[in-house]
């Protein structure tokens, strides 16, 4: 066969993509009418579980930008059992992440020692004034309801997690 | 249509005239650039192009045309005012002179020059001293470098052009471009008349130098080193703005379209349909209801051609100026003007 | 003359005094072109300044700088997992190749070696990288000689491999995976053949581009032939990649140097071209990129089962030392020298980018070129704004 000019074989190309589109849709999402889910492990926003955070300060310092503004005090909480002594607990005045300075590298969630911080996919919190990106600990314990389950590993992969 | 207006004063007759010069170019312009610029490119890229503004983004050029209207209009402080503020104005009108000469119907025309297709290419000329002047007085060496590159450019295509067009009024016999319509139409191929005598196919070689001269004369890939949009930025439109900007850009689609109708009126046959295929003899014997469907056909035809220009636009790299030049010279001249010579001894010949 | 107070005649003046002095310093005419540092052909903010004679270039000198953001400096208060994050954004396209030679120092100073598993899994994420720079490049390519319509279907199939990134890191174009001792996580259930089906694609890419682009005429009247870097000049000027490669110098660290990853275990070879012009550069990138698929393919079905982490302290101190490692990245040779002191950061790094020596050639290779050539050789030499710069 006869060597076709690349003149025409690029033609044909976009000629084809044109069929493609016409006939398949396109590639592109029509964003906000259609959205995409995000996979699971995405990194979207990070949540905070309240309870477990025992404000060891650990994500403050390990954040490469400082985002994370920790403030807690101490009490006393009753004793488990009766007859024991008051337990020293911490509690949070204030844990703040500043959406604006934050990097999304994911040192926080993984260096807390009490699983307190877990990362959702959602991403659609863009604010028009910069300060409200500043998300305070009501807003952070809000996104857990969109934290997803750890999707199952590949095959092969070691039973116990890290 | 003019012929049956014939009582309208000489003021409506001209007023008629150029509304009918403003749709005729502005229509087209429009049309092309919603269909191919926003919906064929972006199809071509696998995405859907415009969808919000209106249904299926068809109200997108009023939308930019809104925006461009409104943003300020910035003159350079050490450009040439006077001249900088002529430049896009020169080159839409070259487009409206063109359209003029342009029949859309057996007695729906502007104009009917004995010598129109002389006054056609004369007239398109005009649009390089508008990019040539809008690349110097910018004060921007982008520009100029962009300005200077469209002269030597659009010079050197204008050649092929005219060349190219000498083949098929030698074929017809005439420069008036009504007759050439009237000639592809009751013309017959080797005693077979079915499909009329339209130039394309016995002018082929023409139709083609055509075709490359026109894609270089609108600066359209591969011949966009005047616009190079990653070397130039914009050319010699780089300082415009706001509305002077949008002459620019709708000249430059009204343009495509002007030059689309001359080829279909040269090579595809312009308003009309083999004549055969009604039963008509001549030009008078066409009935009036041609003067209605005839801009219609012509439109059809415009379209094809243009998404033929615009396929190749949006496929191909663009020359460098040297090669853009040699191509021209050593390449489309002399197939020109072989092409000039064949017909010529098979005019006289048979 | 001139009115003392007309401060529009004075500045006008003053440039064409600028302009004199220029023409003095460097005896010769013509007009001076800004290209840069705000300039669509520049992947970013680079700043040529050109003497022009007409339409041919006469002198040519990159100025740099623009994009500078004091990595060295941040790296010295910064703890070993906060500088892996910040090294993701040197070369933002092939974002997780940079930090695989700073981790390999690392481990290199903490006599710790990765699993095998998670070796397989860092080359395949280390190609996939590739894959995703280098089809951008390919867009790219077209977009700074005209052709509008490469470069969408560049972004579209790319998409498929940040999805692949994501769905295993977190992260489209920073996944901060790599950990001292191996990697942070697995790789999710379907994975491994979501990546087959997407080589597949990448593959029909290639085809694509090479039909659209490569094969015609008038993209390799605009390449071959341009920007010629003859071997020994290559070699002179500490080019790396595929620039080296593709003047005949047959030389890939991948396969010249040992490390603790494991191309080795595939088949695959090295592509190098004679010529030396911008064709020839091009034309190597886009065979490695189909290279990479076949790399990548075969590794997918070798992974070996285990743990994807070695057995490190959770705070992890790295003892003093100096180490330096260079992998053969999408841009060229990426490297990093660590200075440790034993603390939880390191002391210095030194980083030493593929981009910026691939850009000391311009002033050599940019002398007699038309100004549309200046974009092609540019465009060819292909760099990364952030490489340079750092």
């Amino acid at each position: 066969m006869a060597k076709v000019p690349g003149l025409v074989k690029g033609l044909g190309v976009t000629l084809g993509t044109l069929f493609k589109t016409t006939v398949n849709g396109s590639n592109t999402v029509q964003y906000p009418h259609e959205k995409e889910t995000p996979p699971i492990r995405s990194r979207g926003v990070i949540a905070l579980h309240q309870d477990n955070c025992t404000s060891c300060m650990l994500c403050s310092r390990s954040c490469p930008d400082w985002c994370i503004y920790i403030e807690a005090h101490k009490e006393l909480a009753p004793p488990r059992r009766e007859g024991g002594k008051p337990r020293q607990v911490n509690l949070l005045d204030r844990f703040d992440i500043d959406y604006a300075l934050c990097m999304y590298c994911g040192i926080c969630v993984e260096v807390c020692p009490f699983d307190a911080l877990f990362w959702s996919p959602e991403y659609e919190y863009s604010e028009p004034n910069i300060s409200d990106l500043l998300h305070d600990k009501s807003k952070l314990s809000e996104w857990m309801e969109t934290v997803p389950e750890a999707p199952e590993l590949e095959a092969g992969a070691d039973k116990k997690k890290k | 249509m003019i012929a049956l207006l014939a009582e309208v004063p000489y003021w409506g007759q001209s007023l008629l005239r150029v509304l009918g010069g403003l749709v005729a170019v502005l229509l087209p312009a429009g049309t092309i650039v919603y269909v191919f610029l926003f919906k064929m490119m972006s199809f071509m890229q696998s995405r859907l192009g415009p969808m919000e503004a209106g249904p299926y983004g068809s109200m997108q050029l009023f939308a930019e045309v809104g925006k461009w209207l409104q943003k300020e209009d910035i003159v350079p402080d050490r450009a040439d005012a006077r001249i900088f503020k002529m430049a896009p104005v020169i080159v839409l009108v070259s487009t409206f002179l063109l359209v003029v000469v342009v029949p859309f119907g057996p007695e729906a025309w502007f104009t009917d020059f004995e010598t129109g297709v002389f006054y056609a290419l004369a007239v398109s000329s005009i649009s390089v001293l508008g990019i040539l002047i809008a690349g110097w007085s910018s004060a921007n060496k982008y520009s100029l470098l962009g300005g200077l590159r469209a002269a030597g450019q659009l010079i050197a295509y204008e050649l092929p052009m005219v060349l190219a067009v000498m083949g098929v009024v030698i074929q017809a016999g005439t420069m008036n471009l009504q007759k050439i319509v009237v000639a592809q139409n009751t013309g017959s191929m080797f005693g077979i008349d079915a499909i009329g005598h339209p130039y394309v196919i016995s002018q082929f070689f023409g139709f083609i130098i055509f075709m490359i001269a026109i894609q270089a004369e609108l600066t359209q890939a591969p011949f966009d080193m005047p616009i190079a949009e990653s070397e130039l930025v914009s050319g010699y439109m780089t300082e415009y703005s706001g509305f002077r900007f949008l002459i620019f850009f709708i000249g430059e689609f009204a343009t495509a379209g002007v030059f689309a109708m001359i080829a279909s009126v040269l090579f595809l046959g312009g308003w009309g349909v083999p004549f055969t295929w009604f039963g008509w003899t001549s030009v008078d014997d066409v009935a009036n209801w041609m003067n209605f469907v005839g801009p219609l056909i012509m439109f059809t035809k415009m379209m094809l051609l243009v998404f033929i220009i615009m396929w190749i636009r949006f496929s191909y790299p663009r020359l460098r100026e040297d090669q853009l030049q040699r191509f021209a010279w050593k390449g489309l001249i002399p197939v020109a003007l072989i092409n000039i010579m064949v017909t010529a001894i098979l005019k006289v010949v048979f | 003359m001139t009115m003392l107070g007309d401060r529009q005649q004075l500045s006008y003046i003053a440039s064409q005094a600028a302009d004199a002095r220029l023409n003095l310093e460097l005896e010769t005419e013509g007009m001076t072109l800004n290209i840069g540092p705000q300039h669509p052909a520049t992947h970013g903010t680079l700043r040529i300044i050109a003497r022009l004679d007409g339409e041919q270039v006469v002198w040519a000198e990159p100025a740099c700088g623009y994009m500078h953001r004091g990595y060295e400096k941040l790296t010295e208060v910064r703890t070993f997992p906060q500088v892996t994050t910040l090294v993701n954004r040197i070369d933002w396209l092939g974002s997780f190749a940079n930090e695989v030679p700073f981790i390999l120092a690392a481990e290199k100073l903490m006599g710790v070696e990765a699993p095998t598993r998670a070796q397989y899994i860092r080359t395949i994420l280390f190609e996939l990288s590739r894959i995703a720079n280098v089809s951008l490049f390919l867009g790219d390519l077209g977009v700074q000689l005209g052709a509008i319509t490469p470069v969408f279907l560049a972004f579209r199939d790319r998409e498929y491999v940040l999805n692949l990134i994501e769905s295993a890191t977190g992260g489209r174009f920073h996944p901060n995976f790599d950990r001292i001792g191996g990697l942070k996580d697995d790789l999710p259930a379907g994975w491994i053949d979501e990546t087959r089906a997407v080589m597949k694609k990448l593959r029909s890419f290639c085809d694509q581009i090479e039909d659209l682009l490569f094969g015609n005429e008038i993209f390799q009247s605009r390449t071959r032939g341009i920007g010629v870097i003859p071997r020994d000049v290559a070699l002179q000027y500490g080019l790396s990649g595929a620039n080296l490669r593709a003047s005949g110098v047959d030389w890939d660290l991948r396969r010249d140097q040992t490390l603790p990853m494991v191309w080795d275990k595939a088949d695959w070879k090295v592509w190098t071209h004679p010529d030396g012009d911008s064709f020839a550069r091009c034309w190597v990138r886009l065979q490695e990129t189909r290279e990479s698929t076949k790399i990548v393919d075969q590794l997918l079905g070798a992974i070996p089962s285990g743990p994807v982490m070695a057995k490190v302290p959770k705070i992890i101190k790295v003892p003093e030392g100096e180490a330096w490692v260079s992998t053969e990245n999408p841009l060229g040779e990426m490297g990093y020298y660590v200075v440790s002191r034993g603390d939880l950061g390191p002391f210095r790094v030194k980083i030493r980018s593929a981009s910026f020596n691939n850009i000391s050639i311009t002033p050599w290779l940019l002398r007699g070129v038309y100004v549309p050539d200046i974009v092609t050789i540019l465009a060819s030499l292909y760099f990364i704004l952030g490489d340079i710069d750092r």
